[in-house]
């Protein structure tokens, strides 16, 4: 067995490994970080296949970002397990019937009647200065023009939509900083009052 | 000199990773001793902003030696301490959490260039293996506030998850803005694209400027430093994500803090002075000693940043916690994206960086 392949056999037990433990453990902290490691995995074998730049976006975008904000927010779920089990018996065969469904599907398409050596050839290997973030770069701005400028106004549309979904002024009751205020305060005018105060009398001793 | 050349070949020809393996350690056991006499320098340089002396006491063989002792004397004793694991943590990711910080902070140096070729691993995607490294280190921070089982720690940790995600998107857009000058992610290109006939006038500080203060600033707040070191505020939440560390855990945190501080300062260096370029034209200096093109450069402009992340400790008051969201959200992000802009129409119509 040459070393590239048991880089991929580790990494792919890896990922299946923390794949397994995301979907069972009872702690939503630790199924977060199982997916963390699941990400890493995953970049691994993408480098093994030469997508070095998909590779690390998916640390940077995923690890970096994504799952951050998921922990930030499954940290302060006060997750109750009884009310997450109940039923679970009673919705086991529709759980089951939609795996094997999902599986099916997965099958079909990268089943060995599809996917192999002898149905698709193995690709040449790239020499050592291809430029793999360049190629991608280049078809993604040419061919493939039209869906990705779809796919960016699509995700901008999602951005307006989640700020207006959630954002809203919570009437004169709230106080809110301005900040346009705070930052044109002068420190002569704004800040100090000089006031005249007149001088006492002098005390008298007796 | 000729045997030890043909053994160092020999060994990269039989066993690559023995040869690779003292390459790291040529990178880490420097980094790491820069790391202790940066303490160091910080205590002594603050203390004498504060017109005090700073360590002055622990020498060696019994002389005080202006206090040089004194990072080897910290060690040791962080090294016999006891590590205290509160009740109700979870021991593993307690333990797991400072390595965390540590580990992304010394992998990033893999694709550093030191001088023309000499680096690790000299791969194309340099740029962006950097900026996926430097965002994981922010799990060493949120897991050790969550692991403690303490509410203060937990606290320190929400702050700099929320605080981190918002800078990496103004420091990721600045680098954009290199990547755009220079025209490769390669770490040794964008050096070797800032090579001009105007000497540090051809250097990128000068067209991105904007990008090059936002970089810094946003990498001050990266490695949580003083101005904005809320995530541990020790007059808010006492130090905030590492309150329950001891030892040598607590220890791990600090040489991971600094050790990502040297690294932002030499990644500004690299990205936007020139790296080991001489500030001096090259047909002026050519075959002068010292005065050309170096890894002497490369340190001294990495000490410049080292000097201003402790000018910055010295001087600035912590910001407020809203302050620092506006700061990053309106004002760096937006200036970005605008000098993006400006930089791809400054290289598309041959504006005199790239004529």
């Amino acid at each position: 067995m040459s070393f590239e392949k048991f880089l991929f056999y580790a990494f792919s037990a890896v990922l299946i490994f923390a794949a397994v433990m995301v979907i069972t453990r009872r702690n939503p902290v630790h199924s977060a970080l199982y997916l963390v490691l699941a990400f890493f995995a995953s970049a691994g074998v993408w480098l093994l296949a030469e997508a070095e730049f998909l590779a690390i976006v998916l640390v940077l975008v995923y690890v970096g970002a994504v799952m951050v904000l998921f922990l930030f927010v499954v940290m302060m779920l006060d997750v109750d397990q009884a009310a997450m089990r109940a039923g679970f018996i009673k919705m086991l065969p529709v759980g089951i019937l939609i795996g094997l469904l999902i599986a099916g599907e997965i099958f079909m398409v990268v089943g060995p009647g599809t996917f192999g050596l002898d149905q698709v050839a193995a690709p040449e290997r790239l020499p050592a200065d291809a430029q793999n973030t360049a190629v991608l770069g280049s078809l993604l701005y040419t061919v493939y023009m039209y869906p990705f400028e779809v796919a960016a106004v699509l995700l901008l549309v999602a951005i307006i939509a989640a700020i207006g979904l959630t954002h809203r002024r919570r009437g004169d009751a709230t106080k809110y900083i301005d900040v346009a205020k705070q930052v044109s305060v002068r420190k002569g005018e704004d800040r100090v009052k000089l006031v005249d105060v007149p001088s006492e009398e002098k005390m008298e001793l007796k | 000199m000729e045997t030890i050349l043909n053994f160092w070949n020999w060994l990269g020809e039989n066993f690559i990773l023995a040869q690779i393996l003292i390459k790291i350690m040529a990178i880490t056991l420097p980094l790491m001793g820069l790391v202790a006499y940066f303490t160091y320098a910080e205590r002594k340089i603050i203390g004498h902003m504060q017109v005090r002396m700073g360590p002055n006491r622990v020498g060696f063989f019994g002389y005080p030696l202006w206090g040089l002792g004194q990072p080897i004397a910290d060690a040791v004793k962080l090294m016999f301490k006891e590590i205290v694991i509160p009740t109700g943590a979870n021991k593993f990711l307690f333990l797991l959490a400072p390595m965390l910080t540590l580990g992304p902070a010394l992998a990033a140096w893999a694709v550093f260039p030191f001088d023309e070729g000499l680096v690790l691993a000299d791969i194309n995607a340099g740029l962006l293996y950097i900026i996926a490294l430097t965002s994981v280190g922010v799990y060493g921070v949120i897991i050790a506030g969550w692991a403690s089982n303490s509410k203060y720690a937990f606290l320190g940790a929400m702050r700099s998850a929320a605080q981190i995600v918002s800078y990496e998107i103004a420091m990721g857009f600045a680098l954009v803005g290199v990547l755009v000058a220079s025209g490769s992610l390669n770490l040794g290109d964008i050096v070797m694209a800032q090579q001009g006939e105007g000497g540090l006038f051809s250097w990128f500080w000068l067209p991105l400027l904007p990008l090059f203060v936002i970089y810094f600033i946003s990498g001050v707040a990266e490695t949580n430093r003083a101005p904005f070191d809320v995530a541990e505020g020790e007059s808010e939440i006492v130090a905030g994500f590492h309150v329950e560390y001891s030892g040598m855990a607590f220890a791990v945190f600090f040489l991971g803090e600094y050790a990502n501080m040297i690294l932002i300062s030499a990644l500004t260096a690299l990205m936007f002075l020139g790296g080991w370029l001489s500030p001096f034209p090259a047909s002026w200096v050519d075959g002068v000693w010292l005065l050309g093109d170096g890894f002497h450069w490369l340190v001294l402009k990495t000490l410049i940043f080292g000097f201003l992340y402790l000018w910055f400790r010295a001087t600035f008051p912590r910001y407020r916690y809203d302050q620092i969201m506006r700061l990053g959200w309106k004002v760096f992000i937006p200036i970005t994206i605008v000098w993006i802009l400006v930089v791809a129409l400054m290289v598309l119509g041959d504006v005199l960086w790239w004529a």
